[in-house]
């Protein structure tokens, strides 16, 4: 476990360096083309993120602190970036073709989305707060111009200028959280802070805390800083939508478990802050929230916009149940979470994005979704099962995904001295109640789809192509939880515990 | 590949048939699938030692290793009557969906509504033969899905409200059950030997403190009182039968009730026995409940369709009630009942289904409710008027066939009804004497509103209205024949279906105590 200079890192950081090098020479293509050369920038953005996510899985996962403890690049980071990755692998196969972008200016759109893609990486990686910092900001920024990449759609407009507004606020409080860390602990190292603020005053801790998790529960739109992801999911072009509600989540947990894990986890730090008391609140809070405000959406992206906030509340139970016992099983089960949850949500936004387009449905509203069995049997099909998917109904993937979540949770709380002293089962019990509740959301769309005869029947026809990529999604949706499971997931962590990494001495 | 895999497998592999097959085949490959699973079932039958008490043709492999979960299959004497049971009316189930496009005015929708079927049918097993908790969670939910969109699909004029309905509730059950699956697995034993495995953890005996065991009790009864159902839970019940086409009535009447009694049986009295004698109680104060308010909610039906769904609230009481009980006579009777009211409920919703097919109404009186008047396509002057009468001169075979499954059900001696109840009462009189008085009254009301349903159905003048009704059909036949000659064979042979559970019963610990408790 060293520490070390900028030169020796380099080695382990050839993913990240290759994805920052390839977005320029997108911008370069894209630049001496004109704006006439989308195809090669499509094409060299899709190789370019393909190579990244070949280096970043095979690269080992090394337990040294990099650039003098600013990233790291564990097994942690390492599956986050592979997530990530993939989501960025397929929002740049859809919006190759998609008619949302005017060609002109595709490869800018492209290189947006690979660098977004970096900043996230960033996110992931990061062991210390300014880095984290500016991965958030380049992740942002870059988010900001793709949600508002339909210029002359009013509605895109004001995603962008929300999602600015909204971000900015947050990260500007997060600042003003991170430099109270500083006075109070003398470093924005995070594996060195916790140990550092348990002996600060607790309130003074706790304030900073609080501040920081505006700037992190924007980025994973957790209640209360998730008012702008409706509005942002809705305005935006549909491959950013479905970007952001997967990858941009991702990132933002990435960073959050790294900072509960290698900063917070300490039993002398939470012993200071109670954080997974906290956290258990604003996830029930989070879920509720987002599953009651998705009854009586009309509109399917809004409606999967709050489901994902819930989704997002789900998510937070695996955070809070690391407080626990048995933590690495806890980050595992998020991470299983993700894994079933990029393909379920990314296949539900990519069906919604194809049927879409003016040829076939050409509206996002349920109402047009009425008796589409009979118009497209496949696209109704395969929606289906996302969305059953997306409820938590055996055997699909989410299923499995949320079984593992509220037992590790359960197994938390039930050891002898529970989470921080807490048993979450009641946790448990409200996340269960929660997805009983989502079912009849999500239904209200298959009901329009497979009961309901709609008005228009005449065929709506599915690109071949199009298709085949939503049977890759709906296989592993199917699938996941009869090929794998968390215990794998698990074997790939291999991080050394936060304690021992927060003894290394600062230089 | 052994037996029991194969009952849920055949049904899946015959869903992947019907959906490649041309659309009329679908029914034809149906019926060989479910004649198939029929005919394993009763080899499973034959491999089965009635003696031996433990789960039996134990199939188990690892699946997901580290937290042992596995695929773990068996039969016990439990199940095995419910497999008999569930073999038989899937079969029923398919002859009574031969025309269901023509029936349901949804021609072209034969396929998907036989892969459903089969599905459910894949569902229904598997939950049967479940022995892991995960697994059994999940053949429970399984269920969910096609029963959903064979309500919603296929139903009736409220159909979509019927199935979410349906849904919701029982989906709202399974989230104390998913949450008791896992704090028990936690409570079984040492990090190193936990189990989901249902043998196991009935043999381990737990020796956790009561009010865990109470919490884990809580926590399965919401899961399965919302399937059975049990009263306050049962409102989803009269909606789902009413809209439900026929042989979705029978399937729900006649296995999957049933679901929710084997896992009160399964979990509540073979693992969790030791919860405390107030819960016990509790459970035979609701069991009585639902004999009496279903009775008397049957009795005020004008639908048919209703009352049988209301006579079903009822029944399932005295399979309540027997498990509450926890005697060997109460837990026979118990599953004795199950399979009775299984072969029962079927014949009166086929037979509910014979009319409604031939009159497109159901009502033994017309309601005044505008809505449902409108609805049903009905004239409004007709409101409040008798809706049928005298259909046994016009109907005799049909009027025939009737009367087998209406005094079955009433408990008439000679038909298995009578056994399940008075087995299920005799077990309860040695620890409830007063709530079995009391229930025994739920008999006589069960009598009384069949009875008066024949009076006013059946007998009296004819209403012209119905003059040249046809009367029942030869497929019609094919359905109601076999189970009437089960209900007959069951009622003068009970030891057929008794001596299937007989030995598990005498095996279960609880017992033991009570046997001791009542000697002292």
């Amino acid at each position: 476990m060293n520490m070390l200079g900028n030169l020796d890192s380099i080695q382990y950081y050839v993913g990240d360096t290759l994805l920052l090098g390839l977005a320029l020479l997108v911008v370069v293509i894209d630049l001496v083309g004109r704006g006439r050369a989308h195809g090669v920038t499509g094409v060299a953005s899709l190789l370019s993120i393909a190579a990244v996510l070949t280096v970043v899985g095979v690269s080992p996962a090394v337990g040294d602190r990099l650039f003098y403890g600013m990233v790291r690049a564990d097994s942690l980071a390492r599956a986050f970036k592979l997530i990530i990755g993939a989501c960025a692998l397929l929002t740049l196969l859809v919006s190759l073709r998609t008619a949302e972008v005017s060609t002109r200016l595709r490869g800018e759109f492209f290189a947006l989305i690979l660098f977004a893609t970096y900043g996230m990486f960033l996110m992931v990686s990061a062991s210390n707060l300014l880095a984290a910092y500016l991965g958030i900001e380049m992740a942002s920024i870059s988010s900001y111009i793709l949600a508002g990449f339909l210029a002359r759609r009013t509605r895109s407009s004001e995603a962008a200028f929300k999602y600015v507004i909204y971000g900015s606020v947050a990260s500007g409080v997060m600042l003003f959280g991170i430099s109270l860390v500083f006075g109070m602990a003398g470093t924005v190292d995070i594996a060195v802070m916790g140990e550092r603020l348990a002996a600060a005053p607790p309130i003074g801790v706790a304030l900073a805390l609080v501040l920081m998790f505006a700037g992190l529960g924007y980025k994973i739109a957790s209640v209360p800083f998730h008012m702008w992801s409706p509005d942002v999911y809705e305005g935006s072009p549909l491959p950013v939508t479905a970007f952001l509600s997967v990858a941009s989540k991702a990132a933002g947990f990435g960073l959050v478990l790294r900072f509960f894990r290698d900063g917070m986890g300490s039993p002398a730090a939470m012993a200071t802050v109670d954080w997974p008391l906290l956290l258990a609140l604003v996830s029930a809070v989070t879920m509720t929230v987002g599953n009651l405000a998705a009854f009586g959406q009309t509109n399917v992206k809004r409606l999967l916009a709050y489901s994902s906030i819930a989704h997002g509340g789900y998510l937070l139970m695996g955070v809070v149940a690391m407080g626990g016992a048995r933590g690495s099983e806890s980050q595992a089960a998020v991470l299983f979470y993700f894994l079933a949850y990029l393909f379920m949500n990314l296949g539900a936004f990519y069906v919604v994005l194809h049927l879409a387009a003016p040829g076939r449905l050409g509206s996002e509203e349920i109402s047009a979704y009425r008796g589409l069995i009979r118009r497209s049997p496949l696209a109704a099909i395969l929606m289906s099962m996302f969305l059953f998917s997306l409820i938590g109904l055996p055997p699909f993937a989410g299923f499995w995904g949320k079984l593992y979540l509220f037992k590790t949770v359960i197994d938390a709380s039930l050891t002898s001295g529970g989470v921080n002293g807490h048993s979450f089962v009641w946790l448990v019990l409200l996340g269960l109640l929660n997805s009983a509740i989502s079912l009849y959301y999500y239904f209200s769309v298959v009901k329009a789809m497979l009961l309901d005869d709609g008005d228009d029947t005449s065929r709506v026809a599915v690109n071949p192509l199009y298709a085949a990529l939503l049977i890759v999604l709906m296989l592993p949706t199917l699938l996941l939880g009869f090929l794998t499971d968390v215990s794998v997931v698990e074997d790939q962590l291999t991080d050394a515990p936060a304690a021992s990494v927060a003894k290394t001495p600062v230089p | 590949m052994d037996l029991l895999t194969l009952l849920w497998l055949v049904p899946i592999i015959g869903m992947a048939l019907v959906l490649l097959a041309p659309r009329l085949l679908g029914r034809v490959v149906s019926l060989i699938a479910t004649l198939a699973t029929l005919v394993i079932s009763v080899l499973v039958w034959q491999q089965f030692s009635t003696t031996e008490g433990g789960t039996q043709l134990i199939t188990r492999v690892g699946w997901i290793e580290q937290f042992s979960i596995q695929y773990h299959v068996g039969v016990d004497g439990l199940s095995m009557a419910l497999i008999l049971l569930t073999g038989v009316i899937a079969v029923i189930g398919v002859i009574a969906s031969w025309n269901i496009g023509a029936e349901t005015h949804r021609e072209g929708t034969e396929k998907a509504y036989f892969a459903m079927y089969l599905l459910l049918v894949a569902g229904m097993y598997g939950f049967f033969v479940a022995q892991d908790l995960i697994l059994f969670y999940v053949f429970f939910e399984l269920t969910l899905l096609p029963m959903y969109f064979l309500i919603g699909v296929w139903g009736g004029p409220r159909r979509e409200y019927a199935a979410i309905k349906f849904f919701l509730y029982t989906l709202f059950g399974s989230v104390f059950m998913l949450v008791a699956i896992l704090a028990l697995y936690f409570q079984s034993g040492p990090e190193s030997a936990r189990t989901f495995s249902i043998p196991e953890l009935a043999e381990r005996g737990l020796g956790l403190p009561v009010t865990v065991v109470n919490w884990l009790w809580i926590g399965f009864y919401l899961g399965f009182a919302i399937k059975v159902p049990i009263f306050p839970f049962h409102t989803w019940l009269p909606d789902a039968h009413v809209e439900a086409p026929t042989p979705i009535s029978v399937i729900l009447a006649g296995v999957l009730l049933k679901m929710g009694t084997y896992g009160l049986v399964r979990m509540n009295v073979q693992v969790l026995g030791g919860a405390s004698e107030k819960l016990w109680t509790f459970l035979a104060v609701v069991a009585v409940v639902n004999i009496v308010y279903g009775s008397f909610c049957a009795m005020a039906q004008k639908d048919l369709k209703k009352l049988v769904a209301y006579s079903s609230v009822g029944h399932m009481g005295f399979v309540l009630l027997g498990i509450a009980a926890r005697t060997p006579e109460g837990l026979n009777g118990a599953v004795f009942q199950m399979v009775s009211h299984g072969l029962l409920s079927g014949m009166l919703f086929l037979i509910v289904g014979v009319i409604y097919n031939r009159a497109h109404h159901r009502y033994i009186v017309y309601p005044d409710d505008p809505e449902l008047l409108r609805l049903y396509h009905i004239d409004p002057s007709k409101a409040g008027k008798p809706g049928f009468g005298g259909l046994a001169t016009t109907m005799p075979v049909y009027t025939g066939i009737m009367t087998v499954a209406f005094f079955g059900s009433l408990g008439l001696p000679g038909m298995s009804g009578f056994i399940g109840e008075a087995l299920a009462l005799m077990g309860a009189w040695r620890v409830y004497p007063v709530l079995t008085i009391i229930s025994a009254i739920g008999i006589l009301l069960g009598a009384a509103y069949f009875l008066w349903t024949i009076q006013r159905m059946f007998l009296g003048d004819e209403n012209p209205e119905w003059e040249g009704l046809p009367d029942i059909n030869g497929r019609e036949l094919l359905a109601l024949v076999p189970l009437a000659i089960l209900v007959v064979v069951l009622g003068v042979l009970p030891w057929i279906a008794t001596n299937l559970s007989a030995a598990t019963v005498d095996g279960l610990q609880v017992v033991e105590t009570m046997r001791s408790l009542a000697k002292l």
